[in-house]
């Protein structure tokens, strides 16, 4: 099939930037969205060109790195899919398609569809872990935590830190990637005594950070690759709530 | 206090600031709704319900200057809110496919704005009089009694018969398209409030949003039931304007 | 050069808990005079990064993707081997030690192996301490599975999810650090040499990947965990960026590189389909439980070589004329043959010409009598995100068509060589993970990989590292040595000329043609022949990238092709290492085939009289042999034997 691509192209986080347009011929529907641009890469790079910048790493929708807007979709909108497993048979021959990055002054675009996340990680950072040192933890079964539980925070800890959220949210929040590490650790035994201390830490350097705020529209979970739940944000919100009529308060 | 207001200052402070002084708004309209109802049960009811309304003196003071500081509060947090959203996409898409927000939920800054005109012209419609030549404010009478006319103003003001109808049909359409706007907002406004107080449960979800959209339909289907009775002469004073 | 494992002699049960109390301790006080390089964030290097911080010590950690929690440690899919004996089936350490011993094909350090079985219950501890959400029993206690040919039920899981639940424990627990200011974190910084000052191992150069600028860091020791190499065959279930580069660069700088030619090919992965393929896609193993492999019986049901398209429907294709070659080979076994054995049936199966994926590659999995028999929910309950993701990368349903599938290169045993303290040859230099060789052997056991990064990491190394840094003392710290300079100006100039030769052939286009040779000579089978021709082919292809190359833009920028340029320059240069250590090894163990040495039954044949070493060559220069040197393996404890699984 051939597709007709407008790609936003910027050469660093201080250019303006601008969309330009491509052909990709002869694409094959077995291909995955990205390998069809490696085919358009493939071409620009072998003439010289700067080949259209956008991060990957596994293409097994696991780690994270990829993610883009296909026609103002986070990830094409394949449900429960990353744009590195979007496959070419969703598409058809002749298809215009606009790819942009995802937008959001806390991810500022480092080149073409690649943006900085490290505010994530700073979010993280601030308390998204249970303060334990290697050495001898008490034996793992002496900490009991029902199925349900632990299928619950699973399904918070499924997160895989790409992005799409703030991209997708009309208010660029990142709440439901940082509701979804409060509700991991908090729906756990071990994640307790830190509870309501991680909660101020983290969505005090969320909002740090610059993102959006929650209007409950609940884009990010719709566009979610892994399915994350708005009631992850709910958690988040009651516990901050709890936080301030425990006192906790910090600084 | 400082911890108060570093919290409130916080996005999700905002929010819940935001969540707070519309519940408190959304119990108001239910009340006021139930209220005027009594538009139906004839003029001697609401009229006495006028009374007992004014008659309350400074305590009705008490509780307007209440409601003014809860609407500035749930009006400075959105304000705050939509500037920070602006800051957060300083660069908008090209092109973008919402999936699961509604059009109530991605109008709120339209209707909030709407709803607030509204309201300033309903006070000075209804209570005050500005908008509205022939109010009649309440007097007292000569047994000291405060006697009200809520039932006539309000059929006077759409009756389209008399003097000035074009004024009193844009009056009847104002209210209900500001009373459909009203029920965007509080639908998603109702929804929204629960997941923001942190209330909502997987479990109930749906039957929590059901119910948000039910209550909402009551109170749109109230309103404007009131403005377009009188206007299709179903209310009307027992001295037949 | 002598090669001393440093293994302590005596009781292996209690060589561990000896060698910790013999080493030497660095005092709490001093641990701050020290500076700690770690290169990688995946299992093995934030686990290490985050203890090292946590006893005391600055922490320098890098890593080339965007944040540490990327590492390509998330990928794992089945789990993670414990011996807790939770399941009350009779395991041990003991018994985790002995099957992986077997396992490997007794070609890796019976001291090693030991350490990690015995290590391998703490992990699970602290991973649960960390938060990692492990699948669970009603009753709250962890649930098990059996995996990857193992009598007992001692695999841990948190759904196919595992190996990203344990990086993201780690990475958790490096944030921390982090906060603390005890890990300084490089993230989209690419290691691109190692600086050796004085015989120690005191530095590394890297890029920032954003703004291309060159950078020395300085140290009192480098760790590497840096991951495999399987991505020298281009197509591979490594991760794109998944590369040899710091591995490579310190075997150029000294380190000694063991076993290279020990290659793990996992036997159910999703076939190629067509040329632009840029990464295969692991189905995971447990599917061999329930879905029976076979072939079309005749080759004209198979794939059609001549018109370059699918061959018959396989549900068309009546049972008499389906060859269930698994089944059919070893009775005993069946569809649940080790991963090598698996591989290589299936791979004989598409060489007599019975393969129905593209150009012939790749054979049926098939859960039609499954399904019949237990029924669609109930497959769909234990396989049903699998089917899913099957579905969502071919388009076709598993519950309606068999899947296809073949095997892809997975894991690599092999790694810089390293003692028993993890440090390898160069003093300083410590390698941990996947990028080491050391617990595997020629073969790695399923839901192992994960328990030796995080052993390594949190466990293991934390200790032994001390022992050289209180031998060595604190010592001045300085990037302005001579030796920086030397090595900066070095990378400076191998920039500059990938840059320069602005020729006509992308990256990507060396990469597979290297990568399909490898797979053709150097993967599930090898010969003397093939490998032979390797030896010719390789250094041609270098020959051309160095001079037909196009790598566009600038240094001082992101410039991906620049990133993945260098990379492929590296296994343009180590898979010469990797073949000669292939065609070197003539007798065939593990995930090493070679034609020549099997049995009559067409099984792998060890040769433990001439090679029960531990092969570890000594670079000598691009184009030149490098040098082998042994280190023997001696096995007190587990006696060597026929794998038999007839």
């Amino acid at each position: 099939m051939n597709l007709t691509l407008h790609v936003w192209r910027q050469n660093g986080p201080s250019d303006k930037g601008r969309f330009e347009t491509y052909q990709a011929n002869g694409i094959s529907e077995h291909m995955s969205f990205l390998e069809m641009l490696d085919f358009v890469n493939e071409k620009l790079e072998s003439e010289g060109k700067a080949p259209i910048v956008f991060e990957h790493d596994c293409r097994e929708g696991i780690c994270g790195s990829c993610g883009f807007m296909i026609d103002g979709k986070a990830h094409g909108g394949q449900h429960r899919t990353t744009v590195c497993q979007l496959h070419m048979r969703s598409f058809k021959d002749g298809d215009v398609l606009t790819l942009e990055p995802w937008r959001a002054a806390a991810f500022p675009v480092l080149r073409d569809l690649m943006v900085d996340r490290s505010a994530f990680d700073r979010i993280v950072q601030a308390g998204g872990y249970v303060s334990v040192r290697s050495g001898s933890p008490q034996d793992a079964n002496a900490i009991l935590v029902g199925k349900e539980e632990v299928d619950r925070a699973f399904d918070a800890a499924a997160c895989i830190g790409c992005g799409a959220c703030v991209a997708s949210c009309p208010n660029a929040s990142a709440m439901l990637f940082t509701g979804a590490k409060i509700s991991h650790l908090g729906l756990l035994p071990q994640g307790q005594p830190e509870r309501y201390r991680r909660v101020q830490a983290m969505t005090q350097t969320m909002d740090e950070a610059g993102f959006g705020y929650c209007s409950n529209h609940g884009e990010c979970s719709a566009f979610c690759p892994k399915d994350i739940s708005l009631d992850v944000i709910a958690m988040t919100n009651r516990d901050l709530m709890a936080a301030q009529v425990k006192g906790r308060s910090e600084g | 206090m400082r911890w108060f207001l570093k919290f409130a200052g916080s996005t999700i402070g905002l929010k819940i600031v935001m969540a707070v002084s519309g519940l408190l708004l959304f119990g108001f309209v239910i009340g006021h709704m139930l209220g005027n109802l009594q538009v139906y049960l004839g003029a001697e009811t609401l009229n006495a319900y006028g009374a007992t309304l004014q008659g309350m003196g400074p305590l009705l003071w008490v509780v307007r200057l209440g409601l003014l500081a809860i609407v500035l509060a749930h009006i400075g947090s959105s304000v705050a809110l939509v500037r920070l959203s602006h800051a957060a996409r300083p660069q908008s898409y090209k092109k973008v496919q919402p999936r699961a927000s509604t059009y109530a939920s991605r109008t709120m800054r339209v209707s909030g704005p709407i709803v607030l005109a509204f309201i300033i012209f309903h006070i000075l419609h209804l209570t005050q009089g500005a908008a509205h030549p022939e109010l009649q404010h309440c007097v007292t009478g000569a047994d000291g009694a405060l006697q009200c006319f809520v039932h006539e103003n309000v059929v006077s003001a759409f009756s389209l018969t008399g003097a000035n109808v074009a004024y009193k049909a844009f009056s009847v359409v104002f209210y209900v398209v500001a009373m459909v706007l009203l029920g965007l907002h509080l639908g998603h406004g109702a929804y929204s409030m629960v997941r923001t107080l942190g209330l909502s449960n997987p479990r109930y979800d749906r039957i929590a949003r059901a119910l948000a959209t039910a209550v909402t339909l009551v109170i749109v289907i109230g309103n404007c039931s009131i403005p377009i009775a009188v206007a299709v002469g179903l209310v009307r004073t027992a001295g037949g304007h | 050069m002598i090669l001393e494992s440093k293994a302590p002699g005596g009781d292996i049960q209690t060589a561990w808990q000896r060698h910790k109390f013999d080493i030497k301790i660095v005092n709490p006080a001093n641990k701050r005079k020290y500076t700690v390089i770690v290169v990688g964030t995946g299992l093995a290097g934030a686990a290490a990064a985050a203890t090292l911080g946590e006893l005391g010590y600055n922490v320098l950690n890098f890593c080339f993707q965007d944040s540490a929690r990327r590492a390509h440690s998330i990928a794992a899919q089945g789990g993670i081997n414990a011996a807790k004996n939770y399941q009350g089936d009779g395991d041990s350490v003991y018994r985790l030690f002995y099957d992986t011993v077997k396992g490997g094909d007794f070609r890796a350090r019976e001291e090693n192996v030991y350490r990690l079985a015995e290590v391998s219950g703490n992990i699970i501890d602290q991973a649960v301490a960390q938060g990692v959400p492990f699948a669970r029993e009603y009753g709250g206690l962890l649930s098990n599975r059996s995996f990857g040919g193992s009598l007992v039920s001692r695999t841990f899981y948190a759904q196919g999810q595992t190996g990203q639940q344990l990086l993201i424990g780690a990475y958790q627990a490096l944030s921390r650090q982090v906060k603390d200011g005890k890990v300084k974190l490089f993230a989209r910084t690419e290691m691109l040499d190692l600086v050796i000052e004085d015989g120690h191992a005191r530095g590394i150069i890297t890029r920032n990947l954003v703004t291309g600028k060159i950078e020395r860091h300085v140290a009192d020791a480098v760790v590497l965990g840096t991951g495999g190499y399987g991505n020298a065959f281009f197509l591979s279930t490594n991760a794109m960026g998944s590369n040899v580069t710091a591995a490579w660069r310190a075997a150029k700088r000294g380190a000694l590189f063991a076993n290279p030619c020990f290659t793990q090919i996992h036997p159910t992965c999703i076939p190629v389909s067509g040329g632009y393929q840029s990464k295969l896609t692991l189905m995971s193993e447990s599917l061999r439980n329930d879905g029976r492999v076979w072939a079309p019986k005749n080759p004209a049901d198979a794939w059609d070589m001549a018109k370059g398209k699918l061959g018959k429907d396989p549900r068309q294709i009546p049972e008499a004329d389906r060859d269930y070659f698994l089944e059919r080979r070893y009775p005993t076994f069946g569809n649940l043959v080790p991963r090598d054995v698996a591989s290589r049936a299936a791979k004989k199966a598409c060489d007599d010409g019975q393969g129905v994926a593209y150009e012939g590659r790749g054979v049926y999995l098939d859960f039609a009598e499954s399904i019949g028999r237990l029924g669609q929910k109930a497959v769909a309950e234990r396989y049903g995100n699998l089917f899913e993701m099957y579905e969502r990368i071919t388009g076709d349903n598993p519950f309606e068509t068999p899947m296809r599938i073949y095997p892809a290169v997975h894991y690599t045993m092999g790694g810089l060589w390293v003692d028993y303290n993890l440090q390898s040859n160069v003093p300083g230099l410590f390698v941990i993970g996947e990028a080491n060789f050391s617990d595997h052997g020629a073969n790695r056991l399923g839901a192992s990989a994960l328990m030796q990064g995080l052993s390594d990491g949190y466990f293991v190394l934390p200790y032994t590292i001390g022992h050289y840094l209180a031998q060595v003392g604190p010592r001045p710290k300085s990037t302005d040595w001579g030796s920086f300079k030397q090595v900066e100006g070095e990378v400076n100039e191998k920039t500059k000329k990938l840059l320069s030769i602005k020729g006509k052939r992308s990256v990507d286009s060396f990469h597979r043609e290297l990568g399909l040779l490898m797979w053709e000579h150097c993967g599930m089978a090898r010969n003397e022949q093939g490998l032979t021709t390797l030896l010719q082919e390789i250094p041609r292809i270098r020959e051309e990238f160095w001079k037909d190359v196009s790598v566009p833009g600038s240094e001082g920028e992101v410039n991906q092709v620049l990133e993945r340029a260098g990379r492929v320059a590296d296994f343009l240069e180590f898979t010469e290492m990797m073949v000669l250590d292939a065609r070197e090894r003539r007798e065939s163990c593990g995930g090493h085939f070679r034609e020549e040495f099997q049995t009559e039954e067409g099984e792998a044949k060890r040769d433990d009289e001439n090679f029960q070493y531990v092969a570890a060559w000594e670079f000598k220069g691009v184009g030149v042999a490098p040098e082998l040197h042994k280190e023997p393996l001696n096995f007190r404890y587990v006696k060597p034997s026929q794998r038999s699984y007839k």
